[in-house]
């Protein structure tokens, strides 16, 4: 997309720290998540799980539980369309959605839904599902990614691979990523030190606080009320009218607030149960996940396997850089492996260069997006190695960076060329950062990591209607995560020349705009922004047209300006400025409604590098570590409201201190998932972090009117090998395994945990 | 199975309810009553997203049962604001962006009044330590612990 009309200076509202609009609500509980809903006559949604990781499922006895006492509805895969067939690798995906939804032959994984019952309470339901006998024939099953390429591990699901697989792959193995440039031999002989190791993550959950929870409405008419928490209620409606066989337009989704959802709120799993519930028992029905549930049947993020490969000279130079990337992704094909191996060495300039991936299947939940998917793993492997390569030679690791570091122009590891990127300004505002120049006190270590992750646009409507006494509705289609209606607000005031104030936004529901992707790929502020943006230009447009029309000049001889029309060149005449307020007080009796619109696929999400700094310590007795000092230094491309991007920032950072130190599935010999619930699967308490700050680097998106580009996953890109990088450093031993856990770290250290 | 009957004090308004023996106090405030302000992010009390007050102590609504609120005090994040006033810990939230989501936030608003109606200057530290029962996924907790302290600061001062 051209935009001529880039600005990046001299703004009235970007870059200021107004109050959210939802603040209010969300500090006085009177905000509606998705559990906080109910309907007249509603009941309550129970989902039966398998107990098992790999199992033929031979029976369904529902008849005790139907006999129940205010029982309505008992539905399993045979309620669900059968027009919907499996194809290898993603072709298949919306057979793989309903799969998951709802288990046909076989229960996948531990957690996997086999039936559901609706009643008229939440007791009821509860017992009603307890009443419902499965019968299994437990099946061999694996749940580790190398162990599921070996020979004579189980198949999950044979005829899943996709062609471009090399043969003789194990058939777990269901799809190949290969990209790259340059001659590798060539490029390892030049260097002076070759390192190559080996890494391991474990999948790590979301960890969002809400669990899943809608309320459906399904006549036996085809016509339907949907309400959920999810990143993408147009997604939802789609997907859930194919599972039904509705028509889309048929379903009205409405997006409620949402707890959290860093990627796994993306992904549908009991919308379409909590329908087919409804259908059954033509009653609206509510379906709220548990912990337990929310840990063993959603989205987790992949765990991997990585070989990386870095060779250097002694100044520094990267001459060769090689990497293999096996991802599980559960029964599911979607491992985000092609991610991971074109995240892993983007930040550098190499003229050798390749990476290799693997999609994985295993007896796990089907793997949803979390926060850049498939990158930060890729940066623990590749930043560890380039950190040992620093520690051998002697070289300083940010300099070391900035010496290879991508730059505009330079051919990206995976095949195009960089447009305007700000690697190298996160690099160097690192360095000159207080925290890189403080001295470590003994016993803690330092570490440095970059990190990318693409961005993305995506599909988006917008629409802006102008009220009589001089406000504006602005009405968008992603969710609001967290506090993205202040950031549409503020763009919409600044185009209308207008006070923050006087917007409303609001999320609107599938019936009143035309699609909207999902809230994903940092494309919110992105594409949201820019379609407000444009939305609020376009009403500007037909302001001016009513001026001139009063005026009786021609339209283009009509500029906006501080939220006026004014006679604008040589023609235009003498005329007082007319303020947006007096245009739209008289808007019914000179042509209707003013309204202001943007409907397209925004395809210039600038990219986005961040550089973090970590201090840590370990306790050599007990392998506990401490994160004593945190950096995250991240371009925006322009801040619009610079405290959510702080917050991204930080919340990035926290995220990724989890999974470092803590975070993962758990699983026993039984393939049981063992820590399904908050207690056993420890996310980061407030006592657990330091302060966490935060330097934005704004080297402008040529993509964005405004130059801005999403933030809210690269922040979580650098934070493993940030935090590896500097618990090795610390511990005098590199550690190529997370979490870095301390039963793990006295391993790594001789010692017994 | 017959339901119990309990009268309570919610926000220092008399209620009266039926719940079965089974049922949480959470499921009471939420499904019976339709104070949906305490949220259920666990129910088994390791997140803290349901924390109310019950004759001022902090206990999570989702470990204590419904029938066991008889006679008692319960205080949740409804009661916080007083008419058309914030309390100064609301305000500051908002002005820090102390909160992302905001699911978390109704149980961190309710402890954290709490801890400054005991202690009106804590540390750093004990507001971390304080606040470590209250899962925040989404703000890696640096705004919340600024908007507590200067919260409890500015408190001191109009005081
Ligand atoms: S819901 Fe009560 S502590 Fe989590
Ligand atoms: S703001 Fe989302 S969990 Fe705290």
């Amino acid at each position: 997309m051209a935009l001529d009309s880039q600005k990046t200076e001299g703004f009235k509202q970007i870059g200021t720290r107004p109050d959210r609009p939802d603040g209010v609500d969300k500090v006085t509980g009177r905000a509606r998540f998705g559990a906080d809903m109910t309907a007249p006559g509603m009941l309550w949604g129970v989902i039966v799980r398998s107990p098992h990781a790999h199992a033929r499922i031979v029976k369904i006895d529902t008849s005790k539980a139907e006999a129940m006492e205010g029982v309505k509805a008992v539905v399993t895969r045979a309620d669900f369309s059968d027009a919907i067939t499996p194809a290898p690798g993603m072709r298949g995906e919306m057979w793989n959605v309903l799969e998951n939804v709802m288990a046909d032959e076989k229960a996948l994984y531990d957690g996997h839904a086999v039936a559901a019952v609706a009643a008229t309470s939440q007791l009821a339901a509860r017992d009603a599902a307890k009443a419902i006998t499965v019968q299994y024939e437990v099946l061999p099953h694996v749940t580790d990614v190398d162990k599921a390429m070996e020979d004579g591990a189980p198949v999950i699901r044979d005829g899943t691979a996709e062609a471009s697989v090399p043969e003789g792959m194990h058939p777990n193995v269901v799809r190949y990523h290969e990209s790259g440039q340059g001659d590798l031999d060539a490029g390892f002989a030049a260097a002076d030190l070759v390192i190559e190791e080996t890494f391991k993550t474990e999948a790590t959950h979301q960890g969002y606080i809400e669990p899943h929870a809608c309320l459906a409405t399904l006549g036996g008419d085809g016509k339907g009320e949907l309400w959920c928490c999810t990143q993408g209620h147009w997604n939802v409606q789609k997907v859930c009218a194919a599972l039904l066989g509705l028509e889309t337009s048929q379903l009205r989704v409405t997006a409620s607030e949402i707890g959290g959802g860093f990627g796994g709120k993306t992904a549908v799993f009991i919308e379409p149960v909590a329908l087919a519930l409804s259908r059954k028992a033509n009653k609206p029905v509510k379906l709220v996940m548990t912990r337990s549930e929310v840990f063993r049947s959603t989205g987790p993020t992949a765990s991997t396997s990585m070989d990386v490969k870095i060779g250097m000279t002694k100044d520094g130079t990267i001459t060769a850089a090689q990497g293999i990337f096996r991802c599980q992704g559960g029964a599911f094909p979607g491992a985000p492996m092609e991610f991971t191996a074109m995240c892993s060495f983007a930040p550098y300039n190499l003229k050798a260069v390749k990476q290799i991936g693997y999609d994985v299947m295993t007896n796990r939940p089907k793997q949803a997006a979390y926060r850049a998917p498939g990158s930060p793993m890729a940066a623990f492997a590749v930043e560890s190695v380039i950190d040992e390569l620093c520690n051998k030679l002697g070289l300083d690791p940010i300099d070391t960076r900035l010496k290879n570091a991508s730059r505009e122009g330079t051919q990206a590891n995976f095949g195009p060329k960089w447009d305007r990127i700000g690697l190298v300004e996160t690099l160097e505002a690192a360095k000159a950062h207080p925290h890189y120049a403080t001295p470590l006190k003994p016993g803690q270590g330092r570490g440095i990591s970059c990190g990318f992750w693409f961005n993305h646009g995506g599909e988006t409507a917008v629409m802006l209607a102008l009220s009589e006494d001089g406000t504006a509705q602005l009405a968008v289609g992603t969710p609001d995560i967290g506090g993205s209606r202040a950031s549409m607000a503020m763009m919409a005031a600044e185009e209308l020349g207008i006070p923050y104030e006087n917007v409303r936004c609001t999320i609107a529901d599938t019936a009143s705009l035309g699609y909207n992707e999902i809230s994903h790929g940092s494309r919110v502020t992105y594409a949201s922004g820019l379609a407000t943006i444009e939305a609020a230009r376009d009403a500007v447009k037909k302001l001016c047209a009513r001026a001139a029309a009063k005026w009786g000049i021609p339209e283009d001889a009509v500029k906006w300006e501080d939220g006026c029309a004014v006679p604008s060149g040589p023609n235009a005449g003498d005329h007082d400025p007319l303020p947006l307020a007096k245009i739209t007080a008289k808007m019914g009796a000179t042509g209707g409604p003013i309204v202001g619109h943007f409907e397209a696929t925004p395809e210039g999400a600038g990219v986005s590098f961040a550089t973090h700094i970590v201090d840590a310590e370990v306790d050599q007795e007990t392998g506990k570590t401490n994160v004593s000092r945190y950096t995250v230094v991240q371009d925006a491309g322009k801040a619009i409201h610079p405290t959510y991007v702080e917050g991204q920032f930080q919340g990035g950072a926290a995220q990724g201190i989890g999974w470092a130190l803590n975070e993962e599935y758990i699983y026993g010999e039984d393939g049981r998932l063992q820590n399904a619930g908050f207690l056993d699967y420890r996310i980061p308490v407030a006592s657990d972090l330091p302060m966490i700050d935060t330097v934005i680097v704004e080297v402008p998106n040529p993509g964005h009117p405004y130059g801005v580009r999403g933030v809210g996953e690269t922040s979580i890109c650098p934070p493993l090998a940030a935090i590896a990088n500097a618990v090795s450093n610390a511990a005098g031993v590199r550690l190529k395994q997370l979490p870095m856990s301390p039963p793990r770290i006295l391993k790594a250290l001789g010692k017994h945990g | 199975m017959s339901k119990i009957h309990v009268t309570t004090t919610i926000n220092d308004d008399e209620v009266e309810f039926l719940c079965d023996p089974r049922e949480s106090l959470l499921d009471v405030l939420r499904d019976r009553l339709s104070l949906t302000g305490a949220k259920e992010g666990c129910g088994t009390g390791d997140c803290g997203a349901c924390t109310v007050t019950v004759d001022g102590r902090l206990v999570c609504a989702c470990l204590m049962l419904g029938a066991e609120a008889e006679g008692k005090s319960i205080g949740t994040v409804e009661g916080i604001a007083t008419d058309e006033e914030l309390h100064p810990l609301q305000q500051k939230f908002i002005e820090y962006a102390a909160l992302q989501c905001g699911i978390c936030t109704p149980g961190i608003l309710v402890a954290a009044k709490n801890l400054l109606e005991r202690n009106p200057d804590p540390t750093e530290t004990e507001v971390r330590y304080w606040l470590a029962g209250n899962l925040c996924r989404c703000t890696g907790y640096d705004k919340i612990i600024r908007a507590v302290m200067d919260t409890a600061a500015e408190m001191r001062e109009a005081s």
